[in-house]
């Protein structure tokens, strides 16, 4: 395909593939009503998109450098907006935020604020300012700025630790999604969705995971909103959702009161045997919690997580990819702009799936019936029966009570449409946007290492002198291999997808946030600096994560620092030890300095040649 | 004082004021959640409003600004950028 003519069609082709989406929707309602199984709807609506995303790997494979590691920095503003935000917008924003919202409320809302201020970070203190290095990696410009192999070895050390932390969890969500969809075993749907990730990047490394990942924001935009609008619109609660659910929020402020929120003791849960990893709702939906603890909780992992985005390298490579300075400040805009389409809709998502099953007055309401009739729910003893979903009839009455009603984060989204009474169409698109939202972000991280690995470590460090075609079979060989390796931690299932998704962002924060920013920020900085800084910080990150981590050491927090914010520790650690190792050692060369202020000027050439 | 100093010492200036509003909508509003929570907006708490969509808009609204701004900074020192490549 020739390049520049693709570029000038990009909204036309991305327009027509909109509409052949849309098209496909109403084909398979069209079946639907004809007779095809719900099975084969859902297999449908998972192949058919994965085909499209291997389609579109395929037809941008590459054998040029740039175009590997950096697409050729020809994509446009508000695509990369777009495939930033598929990037970003993971297994766990696409399945797990609805959720966990519905059962943690306000408190769990701290994720929103965190997962998207952290983007005014990016665009002001780093992704221009990297764009104009011209790195192809975060380590290339670890190891350029301060110098040596040893810096460019640390980062490399704390973007593999965050980002195979995180992409663990995206390969365990596309293996859920596609065991769910394809009825196959999650063991097995591990496999499929790695394969399925490799057919996106390998062919074309950044330049293909570009193209699938605004494809892929198309299919899970409109997977997340259609059930949303529709849900809102048929049980009248308005028009548009995000403005008029005000009465709904107040009703499940009532609905909490006249069933009364109960926290569950351990023990009974045990007693009943509540599968793991399913919760009841015992926290209010829109209430603030009261106290300084609990608002300082807010505000930290909010910090956490905001300072993290701006850490995580999947995300600031995607920036190396526009053609200038000036587009890589418009395209964070545009990104954050796309990732609000969805953030702002899942709270609303949370609201009326809550209240589709708490407001007994609602035909599908299952709070304060009869257990007996609520087991012979048709959705309720599929989700039953896959231990997603259980009832523990804890006073013996007979009656669902609020505590009594157990299932798991990740279901809310993906049961919201069957239980809502909608065709089965939405629950095979809502399939395939989590599929999608899980795809791109893995695509992007598995990338994010292998390049690292192989740009870093094996060109830069081991072999200097090879040929782009070596260079890129390399680069082709890593990404096979570390897919396989997490697929095969994910199917080992460790984790739960959030606890281990907030993990990556303190890791990430821990070792390489100062770093970054005093490279560009503090002439200061030195080599030494730096690299005290990503060792220590990294170290005592993690040497707490493992004090207060329950299921490690399980130490009391302090000031409650839990281990969802074990960053706030190593980010500070970092910073003082940078900042007094910097001041103790010589200041840094001239041309270093010069490189430093080269950086700080918007316009005129890349600091690292167009291909090095 | 040279004119990529000056440079940047706007750009500064101008990152400064952008983390003034993010530490605004990020963190001081959420400092007082509880205390907001009782006015309401469109209906919803106004704490509750402020994370499920307020920030997010003002976080938004921002990064447009600032993009906005930054471009006017460099355009007055001649350091406009595009053909950089």
């Amino acid at each position: 395909m020739f390049k520049g003519k693709f570029i000038d069609n990009l909204p036309k082709i991305y327009g027509t593939y909109t509409g052949g989406f849309l098209v496909f929707i109403i084909l398979m309602a069209i079946a639907e009503q004809a007779g095809m199984t719900a099975k084969t709807i859902g297999i449908m609506f998972v192949a058919f998109t994965v085909c499209i995303y291997a389609f579109i790997g395929w037809l941008s494979r590459t054998v040029q450098v740039d175009a590997y590691y950096v697409a050729g920095r020809t994509v446009p503003t508000v695509f990369n907006g777009m495939a930033t935000a598929a990037d970003w917008m993971s297994g766990a924003s696409f399945v797990a935020m609805a959720g966990g919202i519905y059962f943690g409320g306000y408190t769990y809302m701290a994720f929103l604020v965190g997962w998207t201020g952290g983007y005014i970070l990016v665009s002001s203190l780093l992704a221009p300012y990297l764009r104009k290095f011209g790195c192809y990696t975060v380590p290339d410009f670890i190891g350029t700025r301060y110098g040596g192999n040893v810096a460019r070895f640390c980062a490399v050390v704390v973007l593999t630790l965050a980002s195979f932390t995180y992409v663990t969890a995206q390969i365990n969500a596309t293996g859920t999604i596609a065991a769910r969809a394809l009825h196959i075993p999650f063991e097995l749907g591990v496999w499929v969705g790695l394969i399925s990730i490799l057919l996106c990047s390998m062919l074309g490394g950044m330049r293909a995971v570009t193209w699938t990942q605004v494809a892929q924001y198309i299919v899970l935009i409109t997977a997340y909103l259609i059930p949303i609008f529709w849900i809102s619109n048929r049980g009248g609660y308005g028009l548009f959702p995000h403005l008029m659910l005000g009465e709904e929020v107040a009703r499940l402020g009532e609905l909490e009161a006249q069933f009364g929120l109960v926290k569950n003791a351990a023990a009974d849960i045990a007693a009943a045997g509540v599968p793991g990893g399913l919760k009841s709702i015992s926290l209010p939906h829109s209430g603030v919690p009261e106290g300084g603890m609990a608002a300082w909780k807010f505000i930290s992992l909010a910090l956490c997580m905001m300072v993290g985005t701006a850490s995580l390298p999947h995300i600031l490579m995607r920036y190396f990819t526009t053609p200038s300075v000036k587009a890589a400040r418009k395209s964070v805009a545009w990104s954050l702009f796309f990732i609000f389409l969805l953030y702002s809709s899942a709270p609303m998502l949370a609201t009326l799936s809550k209240l589709q099953l708490m407001d007994p007055t609602l035909a599908t309401g299952i709070i304060g019936k009869p257990i007996a009739d609520v087991m012979s729910i048709d959705w309720v003893t599929a989700w039953t029966a896959q231990k997603q979903a259980f009832i523990a009839d804890f006073n013996g009455d007979g009656i669902l009570q609020l505590n009594e009603w157990f299932m798991r984060g990740d279901v809310v989204v993906l049961s919201t449409p069957e239980v809502a009474g909608l065709p089965y169409v939405i629950s095979g698109l809502v399939a395939a946007g989590g599929m999608a939202a899980a795809m791109s972000t893995a695509d992007g991280l598995v990338l994010a290492i292998a390049n690292a690995l192989s740009h870093d470590i094996y060109f830069k460090m081991i072999d200097p002198k090879a040929d782009v075609r070596k260079r890129l079979i390399v680069a082709r060989a890593l990404l096979v291999v570390i897919g396989g390796f997490g697929a095969y931690i994910a199917s080992m299932r460790i984790t739960s997808i959030l606890g281990a998704v907030a993990w990556a962002f303190d890791f990430a924060m821990s070792g390489l946030f100062f770093p970054l920013v005093l490279g560009v920020w503090w002439k200061r900085a030195t080599r030494q600096g730096a690299i005290a800084g990503m060792i220590a910080g990294l170290a005592s990150g993690t040497a707490y994560l493992i004090y207060v981590y329950p299921k490690f050491m399980g130490n009391p927090a302090w000031l409650g620092i839990d281990h969802l914010r074990f960053g706030i520790i190593g980010a500070s650690v970092c910073l003082v030890v940078m900042v007094v190792v910097s001041l103790m050692t010589p200041e840094p060369d001239s041309a270093t300095q010069k490189m430093v202020d080269e950086l700080r000027v918007p316009s005129g050439k890349t600091i690292l040649g167009k291909q090095h | 004082m040279s004119n990529k100093a000056k440079h940047w010492e706007k750009t500064k200036g101008q990152m400064i004021v952008t983390l003034l509003l993010w530490f605004f909508f990020g963190y001081v509003i959420f400092m007082f959640g509880e205390s907001i929570n009782s006015a309401s907006f469109l209906g919803y708490p106004l704490a509750y409003y402020m994370c499920a969509q307020g920030s997010l808009i003002a976080f938004v609204v921002i990064l447009f600004w600032s993009a906005n701004r930054q471009e006017k900074i460099d355009e007055e020192f001649g350091f406009t950028s595009g053909e950089d490549d």
